[in-house]
């Protein structure tokens, strides 16, 4: 880390996380392309890298660079919260070299190896085959280690320096995060108990303890980026927890429609998961606000600069609160009622709501977060946007949309005519399958999907060598 | 501080949080309480004794199963061994599978539990849907085994050269790319002989899990006008 303005040790590791996050972000995407590129053309590395594999890789690098990004900005906002350098950052930097080396062998892994015998030893050595957790017992134990290790070092810093209430909700999440990873990590004969148990660990986390974290960033940055007043800003973050939490721990109950759970599971899902939307209604309209009200401020004053002092991340904060709101709130609530998830549960219309949900709400910020973290290693005051971060964030976002767009009207021919009129059978399910606005959808998801994969690219250049651009504030 | 308003107190708020998510937290966990033993695997004794479970022992799979509209919670269940007057399971009526239809408890739990390992170790739902949870690359396999595809009047016995469905399905997993049904394959997984009785077995036992009627009108559609 040669040239780096930053004299904290916590925010050197930082940057370690978000360039690793970056790369598995990248294999997400390349990935993604894949298993894209066979809806369009099935004989495509047929065999070869087939779809389940592609798949897998996709999701699993999804969820593992988000985990490393939200590692990383814990490590970024740490010194700022507590005003004091992070305990163990030996320790931080130790368990940052296991995780990303057990990382890189689960994947290849994946790659190579792909499937192994149905017994035990698959499941403790290759995978374990459960959507989104797929990751080998071994890495399970694995993680266990890495994350005890990380929150010891976040609670041993927030309990000696000064705890503000950003620290004492990411103290709070970050226990429930980690520990609703052990819901996930048994084996059981009976499908309905292990779905039952699964979902704690997969809701618990995008729609609970993830939201709450983006919560916790979001506030980091309006004060940070904007200079909002923090006892505003933290007033927010804890009605937002209270909204989060109040909604999102028994909206679990949308999961428990169809897997073989009693019927009341109807009533709760719906009902809790109908108000999942208003918080992040809320965090939307806090963020534009907010900012609103602080460049009032200034702009009664007389003084014309704007009071963002890092353009690049804050559009990227606009675009998760816009995001979140959109892809996590309006796409979930448009299947989450069981009278229609009746239909479209296990459609392509769910994988529409997927991509702008984890887009929006995690995607998007975790992005912003690198871009400060690109600030403060550069020494920048104000950090403008150059063409390529606005090519980036065009391109990543439009095409991320686009992709939602395709796959709902996908979704909806695929659910309406192998759900509705087809009864879900075999047959049922290649006539959705062949439609034609089915096939046409596809298409355009692949075409986004490359405009979303070059944005990337552009994001990367500009992550590289916005540092060193003449158009900031120094 | 001259009016101070609770409202604009972060102590409030922040007790707030904590009670708000300390009591959706016990409410999970009491509902957890109620719907753990409700998705409890039943055994064979209860099969024996005609007592409806959510999710039937292993043994279920000596049994007919069809899926059926009933007429008190107006959605469909599944109707083991034939229906009784109420249109519920009155588990009378036996089906060979395998040729058997007195697999023992332990064979049964056996054959479910190679299955079962084998539906995550061959990665099922990185492609499929199992109990609609997966990918969609691939047809749901929650009512798979009733679906009339592999069925007397479907095409996969004749296309596989096997008199039964379970045969049927069983040769199709070992050699799913022999048998080509649409442009989008199914790739050899390796799976073995014994595996695919597992797998097959696994799925008889999923479609005997009361998935409160999802999915709808399974099987029941022969086809849409214009469907396409």
């Amino acid at each position: 880390m040669a040239n780096s303005y930053l004299t904290s040790e916590s925010k050197r590791l930082a940057t370690w996380y978000f360039t690793f996050a970056a790369i598995i972000f990248g294999a997400q995407l390349l990935f993604g392309l894949v298993a894209a590129t066979q809806y369009v053309m099935p004989s495509f590395l047929f065999e070869v890298v087939d779809f389940s594999v592609a798949r897998m890789i996709h999701i699993n690098a999804l969820i593992v660079w988000m985990v490393f990004a939200m590692f990383g900005s814990v490590y970024w906002l740490l010194p700022d919260e507590t005003g004091i350098e992070t305990v163990g950052i030996g320790l931080g930097k130790l368990l940052f070299w296991a995780f990303a080396a057990a990382i890189v062998v689960v994947v290849l892994v994946y790659l190579f190896i792909q499937v192994g015998p149905a017994d035990e030893t698959s499941i403790w050595f290759i995978h374990e085959g459960r959507e989104y957790i797929e990751a080998p017992r071994w890495a399970d134990f694995a993680i266990v280690v890495v994350v005890l290790g990380f929150i010891s070092n976040l609670y041993l810093t927030g309990m000696k320096g000064n705890r503000s209430g950003i620290v004492t909700v990411l103290m709070a999440d970050m226990i429930a995060f980690a520990g609703i990873y052990l819901a996930g990590m048994f084996f059981t004969d009976n499908v309905s108990v292990d779905q039952f148990w699964w979902w704690w660990v997969i809701h618990l986390w995008v729609e609970a303890t993830w939201e709450v974290f983006v919560g916790s960033l979001a506030a980091y940055g309006l004060i940070t980026m904007i200079g909002a007043h923090r006892k505003v800003v933290e007033m927010w973050l804890w009605i937002e927890v209270a909204m989060l939490f109040g909604s999102g721990i028994l909206g679990m109950g949308h999961h428990y429609f169809w897997i073989g759970t009693p019927e009341y599971w109807w009533e709760i899902g719906a009902l809790f998961s109908a108000l999942e939307p208003l918080p992040l209604v809320a965090m939307f309209i806090h963020v534009l606000y907010d900012w609103g009200k602080m460049q009032g401020e200034e702009d009664a004053k007389g003084k014309e600069h704007s009071v963002i002092t890092n353009k690049p991340a804050f559009t990227w904060f606009i675009l998760n609160a816009f995001g979140n709101f959109l892809g996590a709130g309006i796409w979930g609530f448009f299947h989450t009622l069981p009278q229609v998830n009746l239909y479209t549960h296990g459609t392509q219309f769910t994988s529409a709501h997927g991509h702008l949900a984890f887009f929006g709400a995690y995607a998007t910020i975790l992005i912003g977060m690198m871009y400060l973290g690109v600030q403060g290693k550069n020494g920048i005051k104000v950090m403008n946007h150059t063409k390529s971060s606005i090519w980036a964030t065009c391109m990543i976002f439009g095409g991320v949309l686009g992709m939602t767009m395709a796959l709902t009207v996908a979704g909806y021919a695929d659910f309406i005519i192998s759900r509705a009129q087809w009864g879900a059978t075999w047959e049922g399910y290649f006539a959705g399958q062949g439609g034609i606005w089915y096939a046409q959808g596809m298409g355009w998801r692949l075409i986004m999907g490359v405009i979303t994969f070059t944005g990337f690219l552009f994001l990367v250049k500009d992550l590289l060598s916005t540092g060193k651009a003449a158009n900031h504030v120094r | 501080m001259a009016n101070k308003s609770v409202w604009r107190d972060n102590r409030f708020w922040q007790r707030s949080a904590g009670w708000v998510t300390g009591v959706a937290a016990v409410l999970l966990m009491w509902l957890t309480f109620d719907t753990i033993p409700q998705i409890t695997m039943g055994t064979d004794a209860d099969l024996e004794k005609g007592v409806t479970k959510r999710v039937p022992g292993p043994t279920v799979i000596n049994y007919k199963i069809t899926y059926e509209m009933d007429k008190k919670r107006h959605h469909e269940i599944p109707v083991i061994g034939g229906a009784n007057a109420e249109g519920t399971s009155s588990f009378q009526e036996k089906e060979k599978f395998f040729g058997r239809d007195d697999w023992t408890e332990e064979e049964a739990a056996e054959m479910l539990h190679l299955g079962k390992l084998g539906s995550q170790t061959k990665n099922c739902m990185n492609c499929h849907t199992i109990l609609g949870n997966g990918a969609y690359y691939a047809p749901d396999l929650t009512k798979a085994w009733l679906d009339p595809a592999w069925g007397p009047e479907g095409s996969m016995q004749a296309m596989t050269g096997k008199d039964t469905k379970e045969e049927a399905m069983a040769e199709f997993l070992q050699f799913p790319s022999q048998y080509p049904t649409h442009a989008r394959m199914m790739p050899n997984l390796g799976i073995t002989a014994e595996e695919a009785k597992g797998l097959v077995t696994f799925l008889k036992h999923m479609s005997s899990i009361d998935t409160n009627g999802f999915p709808r009108n399974f099987g029941k559609i022969q086809g849409a006008v214009h469907g396409k």
